[in-house]
């Protein structure tokens, strides 16, 4: 990456993205966070603003694969990498298609929601989960992966079973009860 | 928000560069404590420096065998790396007793180690805090002190360090590497830490510095380890108490004790008298229990956490025994 100048803070910045698989180019302020971004700028609205301090998972998004609070990140950190939001789990692009990624039927098939505001933070965590291998499946291991997402609603048992129902279609194994 | 200017910076001569005589600028790694603490005002950077770009991102074996961490691995990288979690399974079992895993994906090795306490009077700026805004007073010595500091602390602050990450490297023994203007230095981690006296606000031992590397030292053999977090609710939540434990066993006799604790100091906090105690006496819990005493001797409560103190005994007894039981299976 190459070294820039130094931006002021009244200053626009360019900052090159993969948002959902697209290349996107954003204006930014030096100060601007991701999550409001996304949400105010980019119109996706998916991702949705809790705590706004990185306490309730309400905003993860996947950041290079990994899930992170987008409201803990500036925008112009983000040059050059890969965003994926809940509108682009199962679908390329800016705006939401039906496609339904197996985690998101998975939620839907277990009712792993009341309310839904947490819903797509819950989900993207538990993508990122499955995804990431070095973490084992039994339950008290995704109890604590998911900590960082809040349901006030306490749909909990349910987002686990959706989870590792999940973990079954993606990888064809049982996550284990040992907790 | 309060607003700041931005730059990125390439090599680590060059971000130490763009720091030097700017106390208000930040440094930004993984921004979780950063970023958080802007929109609490607490933090006011004039200028914010990304340091990501920088080549401070993989955990190599030294020649000697000890292991040096760059200072840009993330939490959850370190946590799972198979060196690590094969020669300091401490390391990982603390990082993954802290924070959330999206916390654990952005927060890096050198932040976690710059991380600011979670005092509540410290984060609002309305209250009194020396170590916020130094001659202000301290709201928590008469305030809501459930959560404070019963070692370490002073008249003037008694901020817990919030860190299970240092923790760990307190017990390890740990050097720090630092870029300063004026070229690289190594610090024992046991030193980056200033207690707070009277003098609260200045945290670390840095001088216009950046953190590039952290190497830990050899573990002892055979080894056995433990990390006891106690807090209000199961994952996502700071200590009240924590202890980490490491000993070697020479068949039920202990060799070598590390001992450190959380939650209950206003830094890292390791415990060399208990350590000497248990050298050479048999791993059982009497020797255990009077090394808690001696860990917790100087302890002075505050008016609502008095309840820290039996509460780290048990921490450091379960940590100790749960350490000489791997030790056991290690040796076996």
């Amino acid at each position: 990456m190459q070294e820039t100048p130094e931006h002021p803070p009244e200053a626009t910045v360019s900052v090159h993205l993969r948002l959902n698989g697209i290349p996107v180019t954003i204006e930014v302020s030096p100060n601007a966070i991701l999550l409001d971004v996304l949400r105010e700028q980019l119109g996706l609205t998916g991702t949705k603003k809790g705590c706004d301090h990185g306490q309730c998972g309400a905003c993860t998004v996947h950041l290079d694969g990994r899930a992170i609070n987008a409201c803990l990140r500036l925008a112009v950190m983000c040059e050059g990498q890969a965003i994926t939001t809940i509108e682009g789990l199962a679908n390329e692009g800016l705006a939401a298609g039906d496609a339904l990624h197996p985690v998101q039927q998975a939620f839907l098939d277990h009712d792993a929601f009341q309310c839904g505001y947490c819903s797509p933070g819950q989900i993207m965590s538990a993508v990122a989960l499955l995804e990431d291998r070095r973490v084992a499946g039994d339950i008290g291991t995704v109890r604590e992966a998911m900590s960082g997402n809040l349901c006030r609603c306490g749909a909990y048992q349910n987002i686990l079973a959706a989870i590792q129902d999940a973990r079954l279609r993606l990888h064809g194994q049982e996550g284990g009860d040992d907790a | 928000m309060r607003t700041f200017a931005f730059a990125r910076a390439d090599s680590v001569e060059r971000a130490v560069e763009r720091r030097q005589g700017e106390p208000a600028s930040a440094f930004v790694a993984g921004g979780t404590t950063l970023l958080d603490l802007v929109k609490l005002d607490v933090m006011r950077p004039s200028r914010v420096i990304d340091i990501n770009a920088l080549p401070l991102k993989s955990v190599e074996r030294l020649h000697d065998d000890r292991l040096r961490i760059g200072a840009l691995v993330t939490n959850t990288d370190l946590a799972y790396h198979p060196d690590v979690l094969a020669d300091h399974p401490l390391l990982s079992q603390a990082i993954l007793a802290g924070a959330s895993t999206q916390v654990r994906n952005m927060a890096t090795t050198g932040g976690n180690l710059m991380q600011r306490t979670r005092c509540p009077y410290f984060r609002d700026p309305t209250a009194a805090c020396n170590k916020r805004e130094p001659g202000s007073g301290c709201d928590a010595r008469d305030g809501f002190n459930r959560m404070h500091a019963v070692l370490g602390g002073s008249d003037q602050c008694v901020a817990v360090h919030p860190s299970d990450m240092c923790v760990a490297l307190a017990a390890i023994g740990a050097t720090l590497t630092l870029q300063g203007p004026n070229g690289e230095r190594e610090i024992d981690v046991a030193d980056f830490h200033r207690l707070p006296g009277a003098t609260p606000h200045l945290e670390h031992d840095l001088d216009d510095e950046l953190i590039v590397a952290v190497t830990l030292a050899p573990p002892l053999k055979p080894l056995g380890t433990a990390y006891v977090k106690r807090r209000d609710r199961a994952a996502y939540e700071f200590a009240l108490a924590s202890a980490g434990a490491m000993l070697s066993l020479d068949e039920d006799l202990i060799g070598e004790a590390r001992l450190a604790l959380g939650g209950v100091a206003t830094k890292p906090w390791r415990c060399h008298e208990a350590e000497a105690l248990l050298a050479g006496k048999r791993a059982e819990i009497a020797a255990f229990e009077a090394a808690a005493d001696v860990a917790l001797a100087d302890a002075e409560p505050l008016s609502h956490n008095a309840f820290k103190i039996p509460l780290a005994r048990q921490a450091i007894v379960r940590a100790l025994r749960d350490a000489a039981r791997v030790a056991r299976e290690d040796n076996a």
